[in-house]
């Protein structure tokens, strides 16, 4: 898998030392004109980077890894009655368990608001500062820098992975190649088994899964999860990115000239050349030549191109670059977050600014402002008591003997505390009404509903036909917790003859 | 193609050679992935013509290696879904009426199966909300002609009214017109006294008259006071129900010709299981004694 380009790259003479700056000849594999009908994927070798933004990302790394291996673990005391995992999708008894908040099926709604949140704050991030979810966050960028530092921990930095792909298998090829994968394998395995600890009592099911008791479903999941892993982070990588996620596309309409991105400075650099150690001639910009960025970019593009569809914006480039500029001595962040407005402001001679307040972002904080306001409101007024009447449509209404109407309806009450509950029922707006429920021994002066549960109570409306004074009345239904007084209405209708 | 490449200046791809209003479209390379994905979703399509049942044949089709059949799978489910009924379907059959009401369970399912069968099998003549219409009656209402209670509920619909099993429910009013047992005149004097019976306006005159034929001709079934009985499947006549209509026209119908209205027995065409739970159905309805 080695291309042509890398081969000629690695049989170069040895890079340039003289100014104590290690000069790479790589080539940025995916630029355009490389690209051939059918383009066989080009390995890309990147290069460890140091500096802030990569320790950043391995603070990130750390952080995002942590919330998504430990989260299921975490007990959460829910009282009897109900698990005590702080995060749980419980598709069986269909309930969704979130620290202090348990989400009902009715209730998905939430998840759209956070949904809506998630889109909305990744609009705003990416309109202020660029593709930052690409570069830190997104479990691609995540994954696939783990399984670089993997690779790299086994076959060393950019020059020896080279190398080792090259050479004949020897005995230390296959190990380290071997011992790369195997980690990849086990690393992958531990995400798929992290997975369905979010859909199961975590302890129970990771003693299952060891006794080979685990529900098939368990084992079809990991397998798959581990699969896809070990297929994008280890082998597909950027192709991901370039070809299958759709992110990139949309982000070129959100990004806009007071965005930050990642921003060669070509003003200052070029035209960009090699000098004698010490020596800034004249002619030349800031721009050494060197390709440490390339050589770090786990895209396999050049910066000094401009902004392009591939990169991530991870800023590996920025540490590359601004190592370099210290040891020739040269102002650093020749390579830096800047927006493209600041690019035509130094140009023209005005002084660079941010612009962080615009329209765009202003609009996209409005709505998450708003949809926040939203969703807390819901989330404080909710319930812990639901009720919904269903009037019956066949018949309207029944005519009895006594010549009084008589109206059914379906009630069902929603419990969702862990405790049985008793209610009473009355109806309002009715003159003479009387209530009668379907079932021996239940009257509406007691309605039992079991903890954490729906129960549903048929019940009947009967009134003397001169009570209505017309073929239709506003009835109101109103249901009473007996322990502690809390009161939902309903508002129905009654039907007579006309 | 015939022509040579063309390579774009700006791009540098090279293009396919059509061109829109100026516009030319760029060959811009696949991934080499993508080809060999292709490749492998040909390749399971292949298998898959192998392994499931796939091409049609002139009068079957080719049937696949591991014989996967929807229609079968069809039949396991219900075969699964039968089996979970079948707990409740014993208890049910073992269960007396009684037992089956108070046991919220048992309840619960025979409402919901007893639903399902009258939709099927009732629902044509007392409608899909049970309420009955014109000479069908409404099951959802406190009057019942021959019985309100589960065990009389379960004996009509066992049996039905006036069908042709032994034990069915049957009785015959007299014709009084046709047969000429009363003149014109004194069948509309009875109609107005059985209105007069459930506080409808009449004339009190020709109601009194009618009293006393009343007396004589209809008290043996429906009562001196005229409000039925549920042995002998004679209506209450004082109540606001009229299962043939209220209207002076339609009582001289009724008592001038009868009404004989005929429900089938379902003994028989139904299993008992499922009778039982129609007849907890229609008790829990609303009317149920």
């Amino acid at each position: 898998m080695v291309d042509q380009a890398v081969v000629q790259d690695a049989t170069a003479k040895p890079a340039d030392k003289r100014e104590g700056v290690e000069r790479s000849d790589a080539e940025p594999v995916n630029k355009k004109e490389r690209r051939s009908l059918y383009q066989k994927r080009i390995k890309i070798y990147p290069r460890l980077a140091r500096g802030g933004f990569r320790r950043l990302k391995w603070g990130v790394m750390a952080v995002t890894l942590a919330i998504y291996y430990l989260t299921p673990w975490i007990r959460w005391d829910r009282g009897p009655n109900a698990p005590d995992q702080a995060v749980l999708i419980d598709f069986p008894g269909r309930r969704f368990y979130f620290f202090f908040i348990e989400i009902w099926p009715q209730e998905v709604y939430y998840l759209t608001g956070l949904l809506i949140l998630a889109a909305i704050g990744l609009f705003l991030v990416t309109s202020l500062a660029g593709r930052v979810w690409c570069g830190y966050t997104c479990p691609q960028t995540v994954w696939t820098d783990l399984f670089i530092a993997v690779e790299r921990f086994f076959q060393g930095d950019r020059a020896s992975r080279i190398r080792m792909d090259k050479m004949p298998w020897t005995g230390n090829k296959v190990w380290r190649k071997a011992a790369t994968h195997v980690t990849w394998v086990v690393i992958a395995a531990g995400t798929g088994g992290a997975w369905v600890f979010y859909f199961a009592d975590a302890p129970t099911l990771a003693q299952q899964l060891v006794t080979f008791d685990a529900p098939a479903v368990a084992y079809v999941t990991i397998a798959t999860l581990t699969f896809t892993t070990y297929l994008l982070g280890g082998l597909a990588r950027e192709q991901v990115c370039t070809y299958m996620c759709p992110w990139p596309r949309i982000q070129g309409g959100l990004l806009d000239e007071e965005s930050l991105v990642i921003t060669y400075h070509e003003d200052r650099g070029e035209p960009r050349g090699a000098r004698k150690k010490g020596t800034h001639p004249t002619e030349l910009g800031d721009c050494i030549d060197c390709n440490q960025c390339v050589a770090v970019c786990p895209m396999g593009i050049d910066i000094r191109d401009g902004q392009q569809l591939e990169c991530i914006t991870c800023a590996l480039c920025i540490d590359a670059c601004n190592g370099v500029m210290d040891k020739v001595g040269l102002p650093r962040n020749l390579i830096s977050y800047d927006t493209l407005a600041n690019v035509e402001r130094v140009r023209a001679g005005e002084k660079p600014r941010l612009r962080l307040i615009r329209p765009r972002t202003l609009i996209y904080t409005g709505i998450i402002a708003l949809v926040t306001l939203i969703m807390l409101f819901t989330l404080v007024t909710r319930s812990d008591l639901d009720v919904n009447i269903l009037r019956d449509r066949n018949p309207l209404f029944v005519t009895l003997s006594d010549g009084s109407i008589r109206n059914g309806y379906t009630v069902k009450i929603i419990n969702k505390q862990h405790a049985e509950r008793h209610f009473t029922l009355a109806v309002e707006g009715l003159p003479g009404a009387s209530i009668d429920i379907v079932g021996n021994d239940v009257t509406a002066a007691d309605l039992q509903v079991d903890p954490d549960d729906l129960e549903s109570y048929r019940v009947f409306v009967s009134a003397p036909r001169d009570s209505l004074e017309d073929d239709s009345l506003d009835l109101r239904f109103l249901i009473t917790d007996k322990a502690d007084g809390t009161r939902v209405t309903y508002d129905s209708v009654f039907r007579g003859p006309k | 193609m015939a022509h040579d490449k063309e390579i774009d200046q700006v791009s540098g791809t090279e293009t396919t050679g059509h061109e829109w209003d100026g516009i030319k479209e760029l060959n811009t390379p696949l991934p080499r992935w993508w080809l060999w994905t292709f490749y492998a979703t040909c390749l399971w399509a292949l298998a898959y013509w192998v392994v499931m049942p796939a091409w049609p044949l002139v009068s079957s089709y080719t049937k696949g290696v591991i014989g996967y059949s929807s229609r079968e799978q069809l039949a396991n489910t219900m075969a699964e879904a039968r089996a979970a009924q079948a707990v409740y379907l014993d208890r049910i059959e073992q269960a007396s009426l009684e037992e089956i009401v108070n046991d919220r369970e048992l309840l619960d399912f025979a409402q919901a199966g007893g639903g399902s069968a009258f939709a099927v099998n009732c629902s044509q003549c007392h409608g899909l909300g049970a309420a009955g219409s014109t000479g069908f009656p409404n099951l959802n209402d406190d009057n019942w002609i021959w019985g309100g209670t589960l065990e009389a509920i379960h004996q009509t619909i066992l049996y039905g009214i006036r069908s042709d099993h032994d034990e069915t429910r049957f009785n015959e009013m007299p014709a009084f017109g046709r047969d000429e047992i009363l003149d014109r005149e004194q069948v509309g004097d009875v109609a107005e006294y059985v209105l007069s019976l459930s506080g409808s306006e009449t004339d009190p005159a020709a109601a009194q008259r009618g009293s006393e034929i009343f007396a004589e001709q209809c008290a043996a079934c429906h009562g001196e006071d005229g409000t039925g009985n549920q042995d002998l499947g004679a209506p209450n006549l004082t109540d606001a129900i009229w299962l043939y209509g209220g209207d002076k026209a339609d009582v001289v119908q009724t008592i001038a010709n009868s009404r004989s209205g005929m429900m089938p027995a379902w003994t028989g065409r139904l299993d008992e299981t499922t009778i039982k739970q129609l007849a907890v159905y229609v008790h829990s309805l609303g009317g149920g004694e």
